[in-house]
């Protein structure tokens, strides 16, 4: 390929910065505001295929050495471990809990449970749509 | 421990997890596999034995109170389904070692296994209609792809026509629970129980009554709506089609008990004839089937369809004896398809085919097998001591009890045409000029024999250990019987 990719190449390597952290901000708005890890996960896949279009599979593959079907499964195991800590303390299974921190650089944040589970969620969309993308995308 | 009832459903969904993280590593995929049904078989007899002691377990998830969250039951019933689906998956799982391939091994077969059984465990025990949907979604994605696992040109045709099907089931479903929705305002079936015994049955219920038996109809394949089980599950390998056979229609038919029995306690009119109507339908098609075929998976598939309308005609009658006939025949017919399905396995791999006109003689030099394979198709059709016997009487009885002289007629007609149908397996493959056999090692051979044998003994006990079961199935029928039991466990204070 000898065409030359260099305005959309270098338009990427901008643009997927702003898409990623637009999709960071998604997630963590999830409580409060529309969005949560699904939107969220979808658009970091997003931003990982416009990597795809700009550039190809081996280069995204040496750029993010990830097996997208272990993030599934870690992606899982979060989000079931966040649910099954409710049965260490004998309350019904999915009990959530959350409480006021005073954290360094935020000041007084107030942190809950569920959004364990909802990263759990963000990286199983993470982990199947770019399984889904990739497998089509190479044939081996 | 609150959480107890949940066990059955979480051990399975863990182990899928962490079987994700080494697909390529046979041996320890087999070991973990074990290990976690082991749990989830000893966690579902620990539930058993809470729920005969201690009465129906619910826990609503999240602790919100009954209606507003999730509720999770566990009724003797539910509680003995979970048990035996987790058994029968322990010994499938085995049986599976030397008859899958390691091919499929490594593309996430047992991964796709456990999955599966956490959609049945999981439906099986949900209290809350639109859970059920998705417990139902979770078992049928990964039955999708345990039937196209392999990639045989047979299997992807036929992965095609059942995945279409249950797309456009589940469509409907969605659809039923929309209108159920806008009717009582609950999802929560014991709150949908209640909510209809206070404002009465009006038409529209009788209307999401019949789509419900049309849904739940279609995914477990009971007459006009059974069209794509036998081509779809002729389809894959042995243990996936034990697997199907005896798991995933018992899902549909508990579906139908559950939701006939909680949401339409009071006016069972239009819809109990309906579905003793269809019941029967179902029987005699899949008698037709089971005698027409010469092939071994094709009858023991057309004797599921039996099996599914024996249930329902139990269940149709609607009082004590028919249910609890039910109840007893449901977990007689998973055991003992899971077993026929085993060791017809083990027939087609000492053969080498799956048509009856080419064997014969299998008695001199596999007489182990020819017994097993006896004494399974006795339990089959019904024959005193062993498993099929009781239930079938049970529902007999409350066929005649409730003055429905004909359907028991044909429920007894029927066993007749089952026995014949596997007696001819019996007679084609055992008896008769030995036949050049294709043959498999010993330590093949013996493997996958030994599951399958083991299991027809489970079958044996159930039929001889029916006293001692009893209680159990009592206690189901009577919670089926009286829903206002069920409510009260649910939406206690």
């Amino acid at each position: 390929m000898k065409n030359s990719d260099v305005i959309i190449q270098t338009t990427t390597k901008v643009v997927f910065f702003m898409i990623f952290l637009f999709s960071i901000h998604i997630f963590f708005a999830g409580h409060y505001t529309p969005g949560g890890g699904f939107v969220g996960g979808l658009l970091t896949a997003s931003a990982i295929v416009l990597l795809l279009l700009a550039f190809d599979i081996q280069t995204v593959r040496k750029a993010l050495p990830f097996n997208y079907t272990v993030i599934i499964a870690i992606g899982l195991l979060l989000a079931l471990g966040t649910a099954s800590a409710s049965i260490l303390f004998d309350v019904p299974f999915f009990t959530h809990a959350y409480d006021d921190f005073r954290l360094p650089l935020f000041g007084l944040t107030s942190l809950h449970s569920a959004m364990m589970f909802d990263l759990g969620v963000y990286l199983v969309v993470v982990g199947a749509t770019m399984t889904i993308i990739l497998s089509i995308g190479s044939d081996d | 421990m609150i959480n107890l009832l949940l066990f059955p459903v979480l051990i399975p969904f863990l182990t899928a997890m962490i079987l994700m993280f080494f697909p390529k590593k046979v041996h320890a995929q087999r070991t973990v596999v074990i290990i976690g049904l082991a749990g989830s078989v000893a966690a579902a007899v620990w539930l058993l034995a809470t729920v005969m002691t201690d009465g129906i377990q619910a826990v609503t998830l999240g602790s919100w109170p009954a209606p507003f969250g999730i509720t999770m039951v566990s009724d003797p019933l539910s509680a003995g389904l979970v048990l035996t689906s987790n058994l029968i998956t322990l010994f499938i799982a085995w049986y599976s070692f030397r008859s899958i391939g390691e091919g499929r091994e490594r593309h996430f077969y047992y991964p796709a296994m456990m999955f599966m059984l956490t959609g049945i465990n999981g439906a099986f025990t949900t209290g809350d209609i639109f859970n059920m949907f998705v417990f139902f979604e979770v078992l049928l994605m990964a039955s999708y792809v345990l039937i196209v696992l392999g990639g045989e040109k047979r299997q992807l045709r036929e992965s095609i026509k059942y995945i279409l099907v249950n797309v456009i089931s589940s469509a409907f479903f969605v659809t039923t629970v929309a209108m159920l929705y806008s009717v009582t305002g609950t999802l929560n079936m014991a709150d949908i129980s209640a909510k209809v015994s206070e404002i009465g049955q009006s038409g529209i219920l009788t209307v999401i009554a019949v789509m419900l038996i049309l849904v739940f109809g279609l995914k477990g394949a009971i007459f006009p709506l059974y069209f794509w089980l036998p081509g779809s599950y002729a389809a894959p390998p042995v243990p996936v089609l034990a697997l199907f056979g005896a798991l995933l229609t018992k899902v549909g038919v508990y579906s139908i008990t559950r939701t006939v029995t909680l949401l339409l306690p009071n006016d069972p009119g239009f819809t109990h004839e309906l579905l003793m109507v269809l019941a029967v339908l179902t029987i005699i098609a899949g008698c037709i089937g089971a005698l027409a075929y010469f092939d071994l998976k094709q009858i023991i598939i057309y004797n599921i369809i039996i099996a599914v309308g024996v249930i329902l005609f139990g269940v149709a009658q609607m009082n004590s004896a028919g249910l609890e006939g039910a109840v007893f025949y449901l977990i007689h017919d998973m055991l003992i398809k899971a077993a026929l399905f085993m060791l017809i396995g083990v027939i087609i791999a000492v053969t080498g085919t799956s048509n009856l006109r080419e064997m014969g003689g299998l008695m001199k030099t596999h007489p182990g097998l020819a017994w097993t394979w006896l004494i399974a198709a006795f339990g089959l059709a019904g024959i005193p001591p062993l498993s099929g016997f009781f239930g079938k009487l049970l529902i007999v009885e409350g066929a005649f009890e409730a003055d429905n002289l004909w359907g028991g007629v044909i429920i007894l007609a029927s066993s007749l045409v089952v026995l014949l149908s596997v007696i001819r397996i019996f007679i084609h493959a055992f008896w008769g000029e030995p036949q050049p056999i294709a043959g498999v090692s010993a330590k093949v051979y013996r493997s996958l024999f030994i599951p399958a044998a083991l299991l027809t003994a489970v079958t044996v006990f159930y039929g001889v250990g029916t006293e001692w079961l009893r209680p159990v199935m009592t206690d189901a029928a009577e919670i089926l019987h009286e829903p206002s039991i069920y409510i009260d466990a649910v939406l206690k204070e």
